[in-house]
């Protein structure tokens, strides 16, 4: 056997076959199934509850007649795997369907629930890291002292209150009584419709429109349901930075880092913080992500017409098309997350190059 | 010393939480501006001819005129003259022919016309949604609309029906949602792909009534102004905004303070607040709902007149009505709800343990059986069968409860594979037609026929002549003697049928000290805002 012919054990990858077109081709393969997986499962599940979705559209006084014709009309007549294809393919065609409990096409009515969704779990999230994280990291610094014994009493407060029963408390201190901020709703009666809508995000919509007397308004609103839900990401952000930071502050770089004679401040948050960052990519993303998902309680106490809600209600209403369309939005985004958090993941940790 | 008056407050604040203390009422909205709290998620379309929902009708009757209404300030004086000024019944009773009113004129400036009317009703039964069946009962089809529903001229319409009914029958069945008469120019402008402006009206609306609606946020808000061209009297309200807010809790704090003029869905503990608290009250409004369980006829047990008149004795219909119930619902027990002619004011049982253990003694299952009440998950329900599961089980009976959402029990109740169920029946039309001709009408019994619209076929309650009986009533011209049949039906029916009928509804407004004249509808309508003041 001659030398050119033998394989070579560890054969050096070509300088001119770059490994990223096939990494992608890889990734979106892993979207496309994912994706389509929620899709089946959901489909079936919504298939086999025993409701029937003919008498979710017609109510139960139609005809016998009336039902016959939606059955047809809705394709129920046809085998589950044929429904399943059809529907598929009107999805790839951007066609969601039409939402019984609404009337309108379920991409118009996640077109308007996604972004007050998008803009309550963004706010939420920001409050729940700028306080989270410096807060998880004293505590691990001065752990035993009094700081960490209110960071470990935060936490445990928002893992055992009740989301419903804090936010009915929030809105009868902060709007009932003291009238700090705005009740119910995105936005108050008088201010509806001034600012043309652009992102959907009201927020964001009146500072392009540079009002600022409905940004006040929206952000009175915003503000008690995000610092809720802020807080309950807040309990479990803080809970975990602590914990990693603790891991790394009982390192010995870091005991040669104090012995080195660098400053506190230096230790904590120039090297045992930067080693916790990946860690804790991780964990923001994923309360990122159970927020965007939609905290149905908090929506439905503040009268908050956001995505959660919306599935939650359309499950109820057997109205499958909605159901549909909503989970493939929030499996989107757990997917999509997961693609960023790796991306950062890779930014950040030299072993991932 | 600030901040023990803090810990105070907040402490306060807490316990005014959980011991439900009102707060004091505070802001105001607008003196033109009437903002109501209710739950309105259930809107799918604004289109009369499919619109079938009761958030849905509520914005229709605001929108849209009829051939004949209700006067929301009258409500007992029954339909009277809107868009028709008056009408004519022909010699055999099969021909009504209406003269249109002057002065109606639609938001687009178009005046209304019997075109418009001919048009809408004829539009109503070709698209066959829903509520068809409220026109189609009288024999009107896709295919014989047009010859059957006719314009004459600009003046005349004229309805040819398939035999002779009550003239009351069909005029309250034009009060229904289904009977608002759409513009037609408009709609058909809008009309794409032969859906006679089906997707359009969904969204939009193109009434004559004193409003139109601006903007539809689904779950969220209607907003609906001033139709500019209404021929009525210009309401004091010029703006009228409901917001979906789904708790109780949320629409007492928005009462409290006065972002909201009305709150609609406020539970018993947060109306009894609202009672207490200076510049805000409680309206009261029977409505047409009725809380009812029916006992399947398959079910051999359930057969029997006494084992049958044993579970009548044995419900505990006050301490209900004054427990979980109070003030939302009242003992009602005939099949129309009372302010509907007709409605039966008798209520024969009580709850009496002596009388239905005789009952029970008496039949042929003394020892009594297993029976499963059918009933959904929701709290009221859920009270009223845990509470009959403890009454029928002092009988001796095993009583267990199927518990499951919505669509589960209907579809169940509609196989016919229940014991019995436990459920709410509120009326289509105002005319007692609406439920007689469903609780004691049932055309076919046998399972193929597939009448899953008549309650008495779900039950398989085989009734011929109590058929016969309730569609004599509904040809009856004379209104006093149609009352009276009714009233002999509903006593025979209280009897001997397999349905135990409990409570009617009521509907407690809580609103603003300030407010007059809001009347949600009663038993026969939806709201009419035009006529309120603040």
């Amino acid at each position: 056997m001659s030398q050119d012919n033998a394989p070579a054990p560890y054969a050096r990858r070509s300088p001119f076959a770059p490994r990223w077109p096939r990494k992608l081709i890889g990734t979106l393969l892993t979207i496309a199934v994912t994706l389509l997986g929620l899709l089946f499962v959901t489909f079936m599940i919504g298939r086999v509850m025993p409701i029937d979705p003919v008498l979710a559209v017609i109510g139960e006084r139609a005809t016998q007649a009336q039902y016959d014709a939606v059955l047809l009309e809705l394709g129920l007549d046809k085998p589950l795997l044929q429904q399943f294809f059809i529907y598929v393919n009107d999805v790839l065609h951007g066609d969601f369907g039409r939402s019984i409990r609404t009337g309108q096409l379920v991409s118009e009515d996640i077109a308007r629930v996604f972004p007050a969704t998008l803009e309550l779990a963004t706010l939420g999230t920001l409050i729940g890291v700028v306080i989270g994280v410096p807060l998880g990291v004293l505590a691990a610094v001065y752990r035993g002292s009094w700081i960490d014994q209110l960071a470990r009493l935060v936490g445990l407060v928002g893992y055992s209150m009740p989301i419903f029963w804090m936010g009915l408390v929030g809105l009868l201190v902060f709007y009932g009584i003291l009238g700090w901020v705005a009740g119910p709703g995105r936005l108050g009666v008088f201010y509806q419709g001034i600012v043309p809508e652009r992102t959907g995000l009201l927020l964001i919509d009146a500072l392009i429109a540079g009002d600022w007397t409905v940004f006040k308004d929206a952000f009175s609103h915003i503000i008690l349901p995000a610092s809720l839900l802020g807080y309950f990401s807040l309990a479990y952000i803080s809970r975990m930075t602590r914990s990693f930071m603790l891991e790394q502050l009982s390192a010995e770089y870091v005991t040669t880092a104090r012995v080195k004679g660098l400053s506190e401040w230096n230790v904590v948050w120039r090297h045992a913080f930067r080693n916790i960052r990946i860690q804790l990519i991780t964990v923001i993303a994923l309360a990122y992500a159970n927020l965007l998902e939609g905290s149905v309680l908090t929506e439905i106490i503040f009268a908050w017409p956001g995505i959660g809600q919306y599935i939650t209600t359309s499950l109820l209403a057997n109205d499958m098309n909605s159901v549909l369309g909503g989970t493939v939005v929030i499996g989107s985004i757990f997917v999509g997350l997961n693609i960023f958090s790796d991306l950062l993941y890779r930014f950040f940790d030299p072993r991932a190059k | 010393m600030i901040k023990t008056s803090r810990s105070l407050r907040t402490a306060a604040l807490l316990a005014s939480l959980m011991g439900g203390v009102a707060l004091p009422a505070m802001a105001e909205t607008p003196p033109n501006m009437l903002v109501i709290a209710n739950r309105i998620d259930d809107i799918k379309t604004f289109d009369p001819a499919e619109s079938f929902e009761f958030a849905g009708a509520d914005v229709s009757r605001n929108v849209y005129e009829k051939l004949v209404n209700f006067d929301p300030l009258d409500l007992d004086a029954g339909y009277q003259p809107e868009l028709a000024e008056s009408w004519e019944v022909s010699e055999d009773g099969t021909t009504i022919t209406f003269t249109m009113a002057d002065g109606h004129v639609f938001a687009s400036g178009n005046p209304v016309t019997a075109k418009d009317a001919a048009f809408s009703l004829q539009r109503a039964v070709k698209l066959n949604k829903t509520p068809s069946f409220i026109l189609t009962q009288f024999g009107f089809t896709p295919e014989n609309a047009e010859e059957t529903i006719k314009a004459v001229d600009d003046k005349t319409l004229v309805i040819t029906l398939d035999q002779k009914y009550a003239v009351s029958f069909v005029l309250n069945c034009l009060t229904a949602t289904i009977g608002g008469i759409v513009d037609m120019a408009t709609v058909m402008e809008n009309e794409t792909d032969g859906d006679m402006g089906s997707a359009w009206l969904r969204t939009n609306t193109a009434g004559s009534g004193p409003y139109k609606v601006v903007d539809w946020k689904p779950n969220e808000s209607v907003l609906m102004d001033l139709n500019p061209n209404y021929g009525g009297e210009e309401p004091a309200m010029k703006r009228v905004i409901v917001q979906h807010i789904q708790e109780s809790a949320t629409q007492r704090l928005q009462l409290e303070r006065g972002d909201i003029d009305i709150a609609r869905n406020l539970s018993p503990e947060d109306i009894a607040s609202v009672k207490e608290t200076d510049g805000l009250k409680v309206v009261d409004e029977l409505k047409g709902r009725l809380m009812y369980w029916s006992a399947n006829q398959k079910k051999d047990m359930l057969t029997d007149p006494k084992v049958l008149e044993a579970l009548k004795w044995a419900v505990d219909y006050q301490g209900m009505a004054g427990s979980f119930l109070n003030g939302q619902y009242t003992v009602h027990q005939a099949f129309l709800p009372l302010t509907f002619l007709g409605a039966l004011t008798e209520k024969p049982f009580t709850y009496d343990m002596e009388k239905s253990k005789a009952a029970l003694a008496a039949s042929d299952h003394p020892e009594c059986g297993t029976i499963e009440i059918s009933v959904r998950e929701a709290q009221e329900r859920m009270d009223i069968a845990q509470s009959l599961q403890n009454t029928w089980g002092q009988l001796g009976c095993d009583v267990s409860l199927i518990v499951g959402t919505g669509a589960q029990t209907l579809d169940r109740y509609r196989a016919r594979e229940h014991d019995i169920y436990l459920g709410a029946w509120g009326p289509d039309y105002p005319d007692p037609n609406t439920n007689a001709g469903t609780f004691a009408v049932n055309p076919d019994n046998a399972d193929e026929a597939g009448n899953t619209g008549y309650l008495a076929w779900r039950n398989a309650w085989d009734i011929p002549e109590m058929t016969q009986d309730t569609l004599a009533a509904v040809v009856e011209n004379d209104t006093d003697t149609r009352a009276e049949m009714y009233v002999d039906l509903q006593k025979t029916h209280q009897q001997v049928s397999p349905f135990g009928v409990m409570f009617q509804q009521i509907e407690q407004h809580a609103m603003q000290g300030s407010v007059e004249n809001f009347i949600s509808g009663g038993a026969t309508t939806a709201a009419s805002y035009w006529v309120v003041t603040k």
